[in-house]
């Protein structure tokens, strides 16, 4: 059975809703705690949503230096895959490992709602492009992604934006940008939640794509 | 020597003063005499409503636990209880609106996951001034990112909730904040001391001086303490919270805790002497060993502190390293100040002197109770029978769609996540919420609704309607209660008035709730909620907890093409302390409340529950605030109907009988429909079809013909551009 490592930072509260999801899928959700400073033998890893540290300082900024992020850069450098889902996106760009910054929401309001998402770039082992737009919600006070212009050139040319709002980021995001990939392409973050929309009775299940594209990958 | 006027100013009456030194035997100390203001206070002791809250209905087969510990438990079965109270923050919220409402939700939350369960739900029942008052949209956005900043970074989704403006809330809002949880039965906690010789432990954020009543701050003799005058409004930190909600149900998994409690009101005071009451035991605090946050506070300020994010635990002597082995794992202070013991005395000890000594029965037990003196007010003017409508319907209709009351309320509830857990099937906006609980066929459902002008106009019946109500909601999504918790807000109980409204709306809910089968298992009282002369409407907020077992019912807000609409029960004939009168004639407090058949509810509940669960209705959704009109009008944002009523009048249009609800099915399942309701007894009126981008409306000949989009607009777009 495929493992996936789900990191708990203490504030994290979508990391029980990412395993949740994972272990629909066929696969095992490992539960991986900030302090440990050894990533177990898994297979991906999820850096879940949530106020890691209470959101202080920046979103991200502390969870960046936990004990067990140098494993998980690790992992990533070796092309293992790494998806951040929200306050994970936040971490993952804070540590440098995907691009660009996320700036509080263009009307400075938290917002939970849906969001149209079209898939599109590199394929990832997060991700296929194409196909028909996703709709899955977003959760999130600072989701307004924002990169210079010379790193939106570069991440645009070079198929990394991998999410991409249909019909305008209701956050601000630079170009509408929902979620970006590193240059290699394993490693994933993005805002909205894909993990909170894979059961019918419970939002839709358009967030199954980025779980069954994880699946293939694996297989 | 403590004074009259220091005895006045920690708000004890002279004769309340004299039952201290009676049950002392000797003069308080001044720390002693703190802890008497907070416990004897309305907002701890509930003085002036607790001989009326006995007449509540508390017990029935699922209640587990009723009113007077943290919160209230029920059994929804295979050893699952949910557990849930509501509670009001309301003047620290018009001080300081984003503390006050986020310390709110923090201190509901800690009284949820006090009791062993972990919380799944929030919701919120707001009342505000006029929209059109200057402080009312400031008030509306720092409550609402209040509500947001501690719930979304708790992780707990704010399901549901009720937002009305009104002009006697112009000087006091109203902050309600509901909170549900999930706990096995075997694995509850209590808010108790055991024995003598278990150990007493602080744990979370240290003590501060944020919170101590400005009023005892302010006394003459208190310079010693402080040169300063902190606010009154407590500072919350959810990420703290968070940690410690984690490392409370951590802790529970292990065999270790006696009892926990958290520090709510009155702080450390008020959960140490609550937890040696219900122990029957006595408590020694070691005041010097309480973790602070700041310098040189003296015992009369730790004991009063109400600083957040902090828990009283008690545990087993000998098991203390597991105790500092969990919260060192979450980084949280943890530190052991007190022991129970066998004297049922509370002490306190500053450095090794003694400076608190009083029987705990005294401060429990001996606490006054008033049966204040109640003035039956005048009944409403009944509405007058020359009332002319105006001419337009489809104008009066667009009116009230925008009205603050009936208006979508999105801009408050995107700001708050509602779907963190991935359990909330049905969100805000619906007649009531549903949250599935995973590795079950369990659903519970979450309504909190209350409204003041039917309280108003008649306080029994106004307020068995509002439990109707609720009851009626929960059917919507096809639940049936299994319990209420409800928020008391009242203007000033020393008012022969306003205790004649609380009294009689305690009455009123006993009976609707004898009647509807639906058990008060915890709630709150807040009173005094008057600015200068004017009190506020009085407004019992009611959450009503329900439950189904089965699969998700295929409901939806909004009607698609093609659907039979259908209503179930009577025409509207009753226009009293309508929103109609209100906002089309200006006609406030005006004609009595719709009365209430319980008889007709318990047949329309069981019938909406049938048809809601066999997945034979789309939509459904109760009548209440502008009337069957405003019901359809909702129903119609997306998809219009033509649709033909028996009766044309305002009444039947915009009156808020009780007992009735519109439904929408496919025509195929005509004949199933019909024999629920024949089944129940319940009248079902076929309207007409759905279909259009019109709303239209006939009653013999054209009554109100207006665009979908129209009523979307003015339904839509009234909040968002109001709030900016």
């Amino acid at each position: 059975m495929r493992r996936v490592a789900v990191v708990t930072f203490p504030g994290s509260n979508c990391d029980a809703d990412a395993r949740h999801a994972v272990s629909l899928f066929g696969m095992e959700a490992v539960a991986v705690w900030h302090k440990d400073t050894v990533l177990p033998k898994v297979d991906a890893v999820i850096l879940p949503g949530g106020f890691s540290y209470g959101d202080y300082l920046r979103c991200g900024a502390i969870a960046r230096f936990s004990p067990i992020m140098p494993e998980v850069v690790k992992f990533a450098g070796n092309g293992g895959p790494v998806l951040g889902i929200c306050n994970g996106f936040q971490v993952l760009c804070e540590v440098g490992l995907v691009p660009g910054v996320l700036l509080r929401n263009s009307k400075l309001k938290f917002l939970c709602q849906d969001v149209d998402l079209r898939m599109e770039g590199k394929p990832t082992p997060w991700s296929k492009p194409g196909g028909a737009p996703i709709r899955i919600p977003i959760a999130h006070m600072e989701g307004h992604w924002y990169a210079d212009d010379a790193t939106l050139e570069r991440v645009e040319g070079e198929g990394q934006v991998i999410f991409r709002y249909v019909g305008g980021a209701p956050n601000g995001a630079t170009r509408d940008v929902a979620g970006v990939s590193n240059a290699a392409g394993n490693v994933v973050g993005l805002m909205p939640h894909p993990e909170r929309y894979v059961e019918a009775g419970v939002g839709g299940t358009d967030g199954r794509r980025v779980f069954e594209a994880l699946v293939e990958t694996l297989a | 020597m403590i004074t009259a006027e220091q005895i006045a100013s920690h708000g004890l009456t002279p004769s309340e003063y004299q039952v201290v030194l009676d049950g002392l035997g000797r003069e308080p100390t001044w720390a002693e005499l703190g802890v008497f203001s907070v416990m004897w206070s309305e907002h701890c002791s509930y003085k002036s409503s607790r001989i009326h809250l006995k007449r509540l209905p508390t017990t029935g087969p699922r209640v587990v636990i009723g009113p007077g510990e943290n919160a209230g438990v029920v059994d929804i079965g295979d050893g699952l209880c949910v557990c849930f109270k509501m509670e009001s923050h309301n003047h620290p919220s018009y001080i300081e609106p984003y503390q006050g409402a986020a310390t709110g939700v923090g201190g509901i939350l800690r009284d949820v996951f006090t009791m062993g369960a972990r919380p799944i739900a929030l919701m919120d029942s707001l009342r505000f001034g006029r929209m059109e008052h200057p402080k009312t949209r400031s008030l509306v956005h720092g409550v609402v990112a209040g509500i947001g900043g501690y719930g979304n970074c708790m992780g707990i989704p704010t399901v549901a909730g009720e937002t009305r403006f009104d002009e006697s809330y112009d000087g006091n809002c109203l902050v309600n904040a509901f909170c549900a949880g999930l706990v096995h039965k075997d694995r509850i906690f209590l808010g108790t001391t055991g024995g003598p010789g278990n150990k007493v432990f602080y744990v979370g954020a240290g003590t501060g001086r944020d919170g101590i009543h400005g009023a005892t701050m302010a006394s003459a003799s208190f310079d010693e303490a402080s040169d300063e005058k902190r606010p009154t409004v407590q500072v919350g930190d959810p990420f703290q919270e968070k940690l410690l909600l984690e490392a409370c149900l951590e802790l529970m998994q292990m065999d270790v805790l006696v009892g926990i409690q958290d520090m709510g009101a009155a702080g450390l005071t008020s959960s140490s002497v609550e937890m040696a009451g219900r122990g029957g035991a006595g408590l020694l605090l070691e005041l010097d060993k309480v973790p602070t946050r700041e310098a040189n506070m003296t015992p009369y300020e730790l004991l009063l502190s109400e600083s957040q994010e902090r828990m009283l635990l008690v545990i087993q002597p000998g098991k203390e390293k597991q105790v500092f082995e969990v919260f060192a794992k979450w980084d949280l202070r943890c530190a052991e100040v007190g022991t129970v013991t066998g004297d049922g005395i509370w002490r306190c000890s500053w450095h090794g002197e003694e400076v608190c000594a009083i029987p705990v029965a005294i401060l429990t037990d001996a606490a006054p109770k008033y049966d204040r003196p109640q003035t039956p007010r005048g009944v409403a003017p009944a509405v007058p029978e020359d009332l002319v409508p105006p001419a337009d319907l489809g104008a009066v209709l667009l009116q009230l769609m925008g009205s603050p009351d009936v208006t979508d309320k999105r801009w408050i509830w995107r700001q708050y996540d509602h779907q963190v857990g991935t359990d909330t099937e049905i969100g805000p906006g619906l007649d009531a919420a549903l949250v599935r609980v995973k590795g079950t066929k369990k659903h519970l459902g979450f309504v909190v609704d209350s409204n003041g002008h039917h309280v108003w106009a008649d306080p029994f019946v106004g307020t068995a309607g509002q439990v109707a109500e609720c009851v009626r909601n929960l059917a919507c999504v096809g639940c049936e209660p299994v319990g209420l918790s409800d928020c008391m807000n009242f203007g000033n109980p020393q008012k022969g008035e306003v205790m004649w409204e609380f009294s009689r709306s305690v009455d009123g809910m006993a009976e609707a709730c004898n009647a509807l089968g639906v058990p008060v298992i915890s709630g709150n009282v807040s009173l005094y909620n008057e600015t200068g002369e004017q009190s506020i409407l009085p407004t019992p907020g009611l959450a009503m907890v329900g439950l189904f077992e089965g699969e998700r019912p295929p409901i939806r807000g909004r009607w698609t093409e093609g659907k039979r609409v259908a209503r179930l029960g009577a025409s509207g004939t009753h226009l009293g302390a309508s929103l109609y009168l209100r906002e089309v004639h200006g006609l406030r407090k005006v004609g009595s409340p719709p009365p209430v058949d319980y008889d007709v509810e318990r047949r329309t509940n069981a019938a909406l529950r049938a048809l809601v669960r066999g997945g034979l209705v789309e939509v459904a959704h109760d009548c209440s605030d502008g009337g069957l009109a405003v019901a359809l009008a909702e129903c119609a944002l997306e998809v219009g109907a033509t649709l033909s009523l028996d009766d044309g009048s305002v009444a039947a249009l915009f009156g808020e009988d009780h007992g009735r609800a519109v439904i929408a099915y496919d025509p195929s399942r005509e004949a199933q429909v019909r024999k629920v309701c024949a089944d129940n007894g319940v009248s079902l009126v076929s309207l007409g079809l759905t279909g259009g981008d019109r709303l239209t409306l006939l009653a013999g000949g054209p009554l109100l013909d207006v665009a979908v989009a129209d009523l979307r607009a003015r339904w839509g777009d009234t909040f968002p551009a109001w709030a900016g």
